[in-house]
């Protein structure tokens, strides 16, 4: 059963078309993955499920619900988490506390005004955070300045933070661009191990084709705005259309 | 009582409580008859002063400090606390206990009239949008408004009041205007005592704001490391992503607002209690910017820095506004007559009226070298001092590491 459906989804930015008529549907406990030259509309599209974004037409439902016209944290609520393409981490405050944000956010709602109890006296959020951070081999990191870290860290900490919510559909904007290969490969065997043991039901957009073809079940390319082809890995490798579409954009 | 609390917090708790309740000796070092005894901060009024301002600035500290919304209408807060205050004191009772409770009240629900306009934008519209809402409580204070605030003249209590209360219970004094009181202990009461050869003064009206000003640090230390504290420094550093999270950040900086609001109403609700009347100056943007420049030179998002910059301007205004030229003219007598004359034409414009000048120079000097205000003075001059002394020993400094 999809567990993600957008039809006929459309939106303009002044006079550019971003998105044409895009469809998707993602299948529960699926990895599905979107590739497409750089401008290609999946960055859009990922704006237009979180509720960054409302698109000009169509139709975007999760679980039986429409996202359409929803707040952001209503959407998250429901079930969705998302890592931007830009990590978007709390700079100021230390690792172990953007997780902890994340853990709160999950067990006591959209608000709680909790001012009287102290977050060492959370265990349980503080227990679960570090799990997390231990899940990413970042628990050495708790009490850094998340503003210190490394570029693929930052990448780790918003992951973490995601996972920490245990969403049931995560959105992961290039999670591995500006990572060097092991650092990549870490990820990867990291979001692998993560899909089997708990089944989230993951998008990923992505331009590293090892990195798509080792994780998706699905595929969409995605070109100025619309959906060229969607498939099974094996047959995207071959299409003569996906090979076009990427030697006439990307670099 | 400190549970969930570290060793750090319970430390800078109970100095803190320690320097409060010994005030009146520890601020009195000169003897009164020395030359020096100008420069003690022991006495009442402006001990009382210390401490009103000081849970002003913690309260203004909540919103400013750990959210970044900058208010530059919060003195609205503290003058609407000072008329509730004043107007408990004509209609129930002259204990202040009802009067701060009002103040608090009164104060809380204004601010969350405002709050709930002006958080709806962000940055400098914020601080715009809070300041006109400022100025128009200020102006209505003087105009339409003056059946309530009794316009310049400033509302005061006189001894026609009803005072429903104190009649009903046979409290209220008929032969003059009465002083606020806790269940009888009048605010302007002091009890002299004897230490070292040398008599200190206890006031009343001190220990009532003291304790109060004591559970307004208490509550805001839990309040700095409380999982609210954590989402209100959440949008200050990534509001967007607090919303991605799942977190509405508006009833966060509302309940923000509203607490920072209480804490600006009951120090009004204090200053009415020290001095019953209560004018609209204290509503002028002068007022709310003078809570600024506290959080600012004693150190944003720090929990001793709000304290130290209220203690600081405070302490400074009373000296420096004080100096005129027939002083400053003693002060440089042992100079030949036309250096003294140039001494005094030099220094005057800093001192007396003028004290802003110098409060102004200051502030410069702290932004431009101490961004972190004067907290991080003290722990510069404490990780200097910890070097001096030894390596073995670690810095004595973190009482109050930022924010955290
Ligand atoms: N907020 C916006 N306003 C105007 N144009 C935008 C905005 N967001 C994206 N675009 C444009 O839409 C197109 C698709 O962008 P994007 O979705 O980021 O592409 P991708 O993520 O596939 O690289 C690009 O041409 C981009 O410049
Ligand atoms: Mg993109």
């Amino acid at each position: 059963m999809a567990i993600l459906e957008i039809r006929g989804v459309g939106k303009r930015f002044g006079g550019l078309q971003a998105l044409r008529d895009v469809n998707l549907s993602v299948e529960e406990g699926h990895v599905h993955a979107i590739i497409g030259p750089n401008g290609a509309g999946k960055s859009t599209l990922l704006n237009c499920l979180v509720g960054k974004l409302v698109p000009d037409e169509g139709t975007v439902v999760f679980d039986g619900r429409s996202l359409l016209g929803r707040k952001p944290w209503e959407i998250n609520q429901m079930g969705i988490s998302r890592v931007f393409q830009t990590p978007e981490i709390y700079s100021e405050l230390t690792v172990l506390e953007n997780v902890m944000i994340a853990c709160l956010a999950r067990r006591d709602g959209v608000f709680r005004l909790e001012a009287w109890k102290t977050l060492a006296e959370e265990d349980d959020i503080r227990g679960k955070a570090m799990q997390v951070l231990a899940d990413l081999k970042m628990e050495d990191k708790a009490d850094a300045h998340s503003a210190a870290l490394s570029r693929g860290d930052k990448r780790r900490l918003e992951l973490a933070m995601c996972l920490s919510q245990e969403p049931r559909l995560l959105l992961l904007d290039e999670p591995t661009a500006g990572m060097a290969r092991a650092d990549t490969n870490r990820t990867i065997e990291l979001l692998k191990e993560i899909q089997e043991r708990l089944g989230i039901t993951m998008v990923i957009i992505e331009h590293d084709m090892h990195v798509v073809f080792s994780l998706a079940e699905r595929i969409t390319v995605m070109a100025q705005g619309t959906v060229l082809v969607e498939d099974v890995p094996e047959r995207i490798r071959g299409n003569p259309k996906v090979q076009e579409a990427y030697l006439g954009g990307h670099g | 009582m400190f549970k969930g609390l570290d060793r750090n917090d319970i430390r800078l708790m109970l100095v803190v409580a320690l320097v409060t309740l010994a005030a009146p000796l520890i601020l009195n070092p000169f003897p009164a008859d020395s030359a020096w005894a100008q420069f003690n901060a022991g006495y009442p009024d402006l001990m009382q002063r210390f401490v009103i301002y000081g849970i002003f600035a913690i309260g203004f500290n909540i919103l400013f400090g750990l959210t970044g919304y900058l208010s530059f209408g919060h003195a609205a807060f503290l003058g609407v606390g000072s008329y509730a205050a004043v107007w408990m004191f004509k209609l129930l009772s002259m204990n202040v206990v009802p009067a701060v409770l009002a103040a608090m009240a009164i104060a809380g629900l204004f601010s969350l009239a405002i709050g709930w306009i002006s958080l709806r934008r962000t940055g400098i519209y914020f601080s715009i949008l809070t300041l006109a809402f400022a100025q128009m409580s200020y102006n209505l204070a003087y105009s339409v408004l003056t059946p309530i605030t009794n316009g310049e003249t400033g509302l005061q209590i006189s001894i026609n009041d009803p005072r429903v209360l104190d009649r009903a219970f046979g409290t209220a004094a008929s032969d003059s205007v009465p002083y606020p009181d806790f269940f009888g202990l009048q605010m302007n009461d002091t009890a002299s005592f004897e230490f070292f050869g040398r008599v200190f003064q206890f006031s009343v009206g001190y220990y009532f704001a003291a304790m109060l000003f004591l559970a307004a640090f208490y509550l805001a230390l839990r309040l700095f490391r409380s999982p609210f504290g954590l989402m209100l420094r959440g949008v200050k550093t990534n509001q967007s992503r607090l919303e991605y999270t799942g977190i509405n950040p508006r009833p966060y900086t509302l309940a923000a607002f509203v607490i920072s609001g209480v804490y600006a109403g009951l120090a009004g609700g204090l200053l009415a209690a020290m001095d019953p009347l209560a004018g609209a100056e204290r509503m002028q943007w002068t007022a709310s910017g003078e809570v600024v420049l506290m959080t600012i030179l004693g150190g944003v998002g720090t929990l001793l820095g709000p304290v130290l910059g209220a203690g600081f301007i405070k302490y400074f205004e009373n000296i420096l506004s004080k100096i005129n030229d027939q002083i400053l003219h003693q002060w440089f007598a042992f100079l030949p007559d036309g250096m003294e004359d140039f001494m005094v034409t030099l220094v005057s414009p800093f001192v007396g009226k003028g004290w802003h000048l110098t409060l102004g120079v200051l502030f410069m000097l702290v932004v431009i070298f101490l961004p972190g205000g004067l907290v991080e003075g003290f722990q510069r001059i404490g990780r200097l001092l910890a070097r001096l002394v030894g390596r073995g020993r670690k810095p004595v400094s973190d009482d109050d590491k930022g924010g955290a």
